[in-house]
């Protein structure tokens, strides 16, 4: 290039970058200033939302004015049918066909279960699946904070002021549905947490690692989250599409291996810590010698991410035992006892409870497959019964060693036809449990409900059952030291398949090589002292 | 051979192969140190800084061993560990019996041959089988993260690895309560050390 063209070139550049600068300072002056929200849409400026809903099915007709997909979408997801079918076995799976550990079942328990159905109206078997303004909008795209439904109301909102829990005094106000639906927005941790947060009945209680400390966590806690820092709300990594949420623990990927992938590349599973980090995302010095990324052929992230759940002083629980269910007080009151802190310790509706915070993990082979005890499947009452069984034999392909939450407990099982029970615990009915504190009558109805036989005795078998751990991830510098697992009796203790530096040994190396060295040692302090004190026969020829 | 600066005095070891003998010894200690904590023996670092510190002397081991295999065959000096088996037999007398009545030491070191036959087998040992097996097994352990892609995985274990490189360990361990015993045996139980460290040998003794 010459010098004259290189000039050229020069002012051109300077040409256009003053022309830009006056494009810039042009704008702000083109239009109104740039509107709060991300959204494309102001709603409350729309007009179809500007008046009084009395019920949210009114609100959902509204919403699917404009959205007219929204519902058929949403009536797809498991938030919607609680059912999974499981592709390998064809077990039914799903909130309405499984029984958990806590709560155990939905069946003959709806109008309460369903506070947390993105649905209006399910109470029985009778509720139709199909009916578009059934579906719940506002749960997950509340931005208000304001929207509540409550046990008992079959997912309806609170239409009308209430005293809850019953008899306890407090009451919850009506929402104001107009303001809720001028106020849509994408979902939050918060709208998450409304459900998730709160499973089996109370925050904290059944994942561990998901509580109502998430809605503003701080870095330690979550990282991802971190309110001060990245501040993800849930859907950043549970990507939705169609409303369906990625990420399931009805199937989940054990592992995943390959480079990141960029957002919006089409991606199995983009709900992994892989999906973003890559399987390989240590970077390491010759020190380390890959040493962390080769970790990850064993064990999940979240297996050195994740040293202890519930983080925090809301807890999780860690055992319910049903079988001192319906015992009453000193008076024949049903009574309630809570622990140091203030989380439920005693319920004469539903047994005892322990519950704790800071917990280590439990590790366990995990290939993202879980095989379920669900209704009318036979069990061994001698041992402890899985509710669930995650899947995965050491070093198959596509398993890890993975952390898990194990809930424990007690729960009502037939003894002679050996399986477990469906109990009718909510409703107001004389033989619901928790209002008239009568076993059979609440298996009656439960297995009536259910359609299935009872042999009508009825006894506790122990359960657990078992949660893959998976958000509380810390910051690096909190993952698990390496000491934790490489020692005896370490973290891994018992885990087979795996040979770890630190713990493992060979007995007849340990004792041959440790011989060798006591040997050589007793050997030679003796052939010293000897040397040393038996009297010279020769003179030395030199000092 | 008599030096003619310093009468009395063999010069036996020159100042690299002085270095490079206590940079080595200091380098095993330690070695052994980290390495049989990583073992699980007892807990002194903490595992993660043993094996760092494990990882780090076993690449500045590694370095010494370049400059000193160079060293070996530039002087020569690598001819000091072919095996004899003359006076082997005398030896093991001087040992098992000849020590202790302060019999004449029946080797006498000079520049061209520094070791008793007894040594040079021991250190020829040391080289052809201690060693390979510690840094076999130690560098197979190291890049355990690589196996896969040179398709190793398919034929090593780290059980089998990580055992060998152990057993290994305790032959380095039986070897240097030996070797640091018979540091003590020469006319003044620090003479050899001292020679060692000066590099000078009192010429007539043994
Ligand atoms: C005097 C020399 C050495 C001694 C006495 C020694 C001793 C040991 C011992 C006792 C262990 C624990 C083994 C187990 O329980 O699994 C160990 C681990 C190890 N050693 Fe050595 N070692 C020596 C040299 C080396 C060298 C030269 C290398 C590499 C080139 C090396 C690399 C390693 C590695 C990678 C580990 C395993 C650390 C881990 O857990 O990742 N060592 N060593």
């Amino acid at each position: 290039m010459t010098l004259r063209q290189l000039l050229a070139a020069g002012m051109l550049c300077a040409a256009a970058l003053v022309q830009t600068a006056v494009l810039a300072a042009d704008i702000p002056s083109l239009g109104d200033k740039l509107p709060p929200h991300k959204s494309t849409a102001d709603h409350s400026k729309f007009k179809e939302l500007d008046k009084v809903f009395k019920t949210g099915p009114e609100v959902t007709k509204a919403c699917l004015a404009c959205h007219n997909d929204a519902a058929k979408q949403v009536q797809h997801t498991k938030h919607w049918t609680w059912e999974v079918i499981d592709p390998k076995t064809g077990q039914k799976l799903g909130k309405k066909n499984i029984i958990n550990n806590f709560c155990t079942s939905t069946v003959s328990n709806e109008k309460d279960c369903m506070a947390c159905h993105a649905g209006y109206g399910w109470e029985d078997k009778t509720f139709d699946f199909s009916k578009e303004e059934s579906v719940d909008c506002l749960v997950c795209h509340d931005s208000t904070g304001t929207y509540r439904k409550l046990p008992g109301d079959a997912g309806h909102p609170i239409y009308v002021r209430k005293e809850f829990p019953a008899g306890s005094g407090k009451f919850v106000e009506p929402v104001d549905l107009q303001k809720v639906a001028q106020g849509v927005a994408m979902p939050t941790r918060t709208n998450c947490g409304t459900c998730h947060f709160f499973g089996a009945g109370g925050d904290g209680t059944k994942h561990g690692d998901l509580d109502s400390s998430l809605r503003n966590p701080p870095k330690f806690l979550d990282v991802h989250m971190d309110a001060k820092g990245l501040n993800f709300s849930c859907v950043n990594c549970h990507k939705t599409s169609q409303h369906q949420v990625a990420g399931s623990r009805y199937e989940l990927a054990a592992s995943r291996t390959g480079k990141p992938q960029p957002q919006g590349k089409v991606d199995d599973n983009p709900a992994s810590c892989q999906s973003c980090h890559g399987d390989k995302p240590h970077k390491e010095s010759l020190l380390h010698a890959e040493r962390l990324n080769t970790h990850t052929d064993t064990l999940a992230c979240q297996t050195c991410h994740i040293p202890e759940y519930s983080r925090g002083s809301v807890g999780t629980e860690k055992v319910w035992d049903w079988s001192t269910a319906t015992k009453m007080g000193p008076d024949g009151k049903p009574v309630l006892k809570k622990d140091s802190i203030g989380r439920r310790a005693f319920d004469s509706k539903k047994g005892d409870f322990v519950w704790d915070s800071y917990l280590k993990p439990e590790y366990r082979w995990f290939n993202g497959k879980v095989a379920f005890t669900t209704r009318g499947d036979k069990i061994d009452p001698t041992k402890t019964v899985e509710i669930n069984h995650p899947e995965g034999k050491p070093n198959e392909p596509g398993a890890r060693i993975w952390p898990f939450k194990v809930h424990r407990g007690k729960q009502a099982y037939d003894p002679e036809l050996k399986n477990l029970l469906v109990v009718h615990t909510a409703g107001e009915d004389h033989t619901a449990l928790w209002h008239n504190f009568d076993w059979p009558k609440a298996i009656t109805t439960g297995m009536e409900t259910a359609g299935l036989p009872w042999s009508g005795k009825y006894d506790f078998v122990s359960t657990e059952m078992s949660w893959p751990i998976a958000h509380m991830v810390a910051p690096k510098g909190d993952a698990v030291p390496c000491a934790q697992c490489h020692q005896a009796e370490g973290r891994l203790a018992g885990i087979d398949g795996i040979w770890l530096p630190g713990v493992h040994k060979n007995e007849l190396i340990d004792t041959v090589g440790w011989l060798a060295a006591a040997l050589a040692l007793i050997g030679t302090l003796i052939h010293g002292i000897v040397r040393l004190c038996v009297p010279c026969r020769k003179p030395r020829s030199k000092a | 051979m008599i030096d003619p600066v310093r009468p009395g005095y063999v010069y036996l070891y020159k100042r690299y192969e002085r270095f490079w003998h206590w940079a080595q010894a200091a380098l095993i200690i330690f070695m052994m140190i980290t390495g049989f904590e990583i073992h699980g023996a007892y807990e002194n670092f903490g595992f993660k800084r043993a094996v760092e510190l494990h990882t780090l002397s076993a690449w500045t081991l590694l370095i010494l061993w370049a400059f000193t295999i160079f060293w070996q065959f530039t002087t020569g000096e690598w001819r000091q560990y072919i095996p004899t088996f003359k006076k082997v037999g005398a030896m093991v007398h001087y040992y098992s019996i000849g020590i202790f009545t302060h019999a004449p030491h029946p080797f006498h070191k000079t520049t061209s041959s520094k070791h008793n036959p007894l040594q040079r087998l021991a250190y020829l040992a040391l080289l052809s089988m201690v060693s390979p097996i510690i840094w076999g097994s130690g560098l197979l352990y190291l890049f355990f993260a690589y196996w896969k892609d040179f398709g190793l995985d398919k034929w090593l274990s780290l059980q089998g690895v990580a055992l060998t490189h152990t057993a290994g360990a305790f032959m380095m361990l039986v070897f240097f309560i030996a070797h640091v015993y018979l540091t003590t045996t020469g006319h003044t139980p620090f003479a050899h050390i001292k020679t060692m460290i000066t590099g000078w040998e009192e010429a007539d003794e043994h």
